[in-house]
């Protein structure tokens, strides 16, 4: 059907793009949501006065687009402090930041959406402070948190493609460079989409799958 | 003993408890009325510390509540409350929501905590929905759900804030029977309610605020048969 150059090779070349892609994207997720809750939770616990340096932090990375963080994070890291680290961890370090600025947002909000009763009613019951996040708080804001912390997940996934301005060959980079190659953009672009699919598809249903489970309460 | 010495409180320039001085013995039923705005929810939630004071002393068994030394977590062991609202836990069954305070704060055994609850449920009557979720129940159900998970405690004294006012008037009687079962098995209870012919069943006495202050304080026949504080003949002549 179609007449391509592209070989069984380049193939592999892209599924490890798609493999630098999702690992990115986990390490990113992973760290940007510990550090997006313990946010998130700090700026509900605190109120909006004394959390506010960090709201204003988080601001930054939530408002400036993320290009423009990883080649500023890239040139600081680099020429000012002399560090040396790889693109990789770079991009990974902006990335969770990234991540962590949106889901503290989703975490202070489900957290408010436990009503303040339901909680005086756990601590009336002689349970701490932690007790009440644990085992009332945390499983009724994840139901709430869910969907949009899989849009943030997924969000962030194909914003990870920015991270070849540091250097990092993920999937959309290693597509350019067989486009540069081969001369076939359109059927290159579509593998590159049936890829970016294939990654999201699973995480999406999985939500999915989550959300049906614990709606029987 | 609950003891309660010149009480105040104040919600900004709102004082809502103005020295209130009351003292519940062990095995005692309390009921307190009043209108709204009276303080009478507000001192249950004194009493178990969810809302600290402004001056006076509140204590139970010789604790002080409000004392910076004093573990609130365990104090309210010993007092279970129930509100308005039903504040079920909607992510948990039934019997786990009256297992899990028993289970993280008793630190009881699953089988321990199991029999407890299974017992303090058939108490209230909701032997047969242990296993469903709690938006599968009626609110007088729910109620008497958040009921038996207080009891589950195992507490010295129970408090109740305004427990019947949420409900359709066709469920208030099913948890008003709770009530009865529990006052007549000896439970000291400080019952904060609007439901007159209740007060005057169950209580040893019967507590009338208005406007934070404690207007008048008496034995049901006296309180409703000869109430002497112009507010309170106000009061009962409108409920009646």
């Amino acid at each position: 059907m179609f007449d391509t150059a592209l070989s069984a090779h380049d193939l592999l070349f892209l599924a490890k793009g798609a493999g630098v892609t999702l690992l990115v994207t986990a390490i990113s997720v992973a760290f940007g949501t510990i550090l997006g809750i313990l946010c998130g939770v700090f700026r509900f616990q605190v109120g909006p006065y004394w959390a506010s340096p960090v709201t204003f932090i988080l601001d930054i990375f939530r408002s400036i687009p993320l290009l423009i963080q990883l080649v500023l994070a890239n040139a600081f890291l680099g020429m000012v402090l002399k560090l040396r680290m790889s693109g990789f961890t770079i991009a990974c370090g902006v990335l969770t930041l990234y991540t962590a600025a949106y889901c503290a947002e989703i975490v202070r909000g489900s957290i408010g959406s436990v009503p303040g009763t339901t909680r005086r009613a756990g601590r009336s019951l002689g349970m701490t402070w932690f007790q009440d996040m644990r085992y009332i708080v945390l499983p009724l804001a994840t139901r709430v948190a869910l969907p949009s912390w899989i849009g943030l997940a997924l969000g962030v996934m194909k914003d990870s493609a920015l991270v070849y301005v540091v250097q990092v060959t993920e999937l959309l980079k290693s597509t350019q460079i067989l486009i540069t190659r081969l001369q076939e953009p359109l059927f290159l672009l579509m593998i590159c989409g049936a890829f970016y699919f294939l990654i999201s598809f699973p995480i999406a249903r999985f939500g999915g799958y989550l959300e049906k489970r614990w709606s029987n309460d | 003993m609950i003891k309660i010495e010149n009480v105040r409180k104040s919600f900004g320039q709102l004082e809502v408890l103005k020295g209130i001085d009351l003292t519940v013995e062990k095995g005692e039923v309390l009921t307190i009325i009043g209108g709204s705005g009276s303080g009478k929810s507000t001192l249950l939630t004194c009493i178990n510390g969810l809302e600290p004071i402004d001056a006076g002393r509140i204590t139970v068994d010789g604790t002080v509540v409000h004392d910076k030394s004093t573990d609130l977590n365990k104090l309210r062991r010993k007092l279970g409350i129930v509100f308005q609202q039903f504040n079920a836990f909607p992510h948990l069954t039934v019997l786990e929501n009256v297992m899990l305070a028993p289970r993280k704060v008793l630190k009881q055994s699953r089988a321990e905590a199991e029999a407890m609850a299974i017992k303090q449920l058939g108490h209230v009557g909701l032997g047969d929905k242990v296993d469903v979720y709690p938006s599968r129940l009626s609110g007088g159900q729910q109620q008497r759900m958040a009921i038996a998970r207080a009891l589950a405690m195992s507490p010295g004294y129970m408090l109740f804030d305004e427990v019947t006012s949420a409900l359709d008037p066709q469920l208030v009687g099913e948890v008003l029977d709770t009530l009865r079962l529990l006052a007549s098995e000896g439970m000291t209870m400080i019952c904060v309610t609007h439901e007159m012919k209740f007060a005057r069943e169950v209580s040893d006495r019967v507590a009338f605020f208005h406007k934070g202050v404690m207007a008048e304080i008496a034995p049901p026949e006296k309180l409703f048969g000869a109430p002497e504080d112009p507010e309170l003949q106000k009061f009962l002549a409108a409920t009646h």
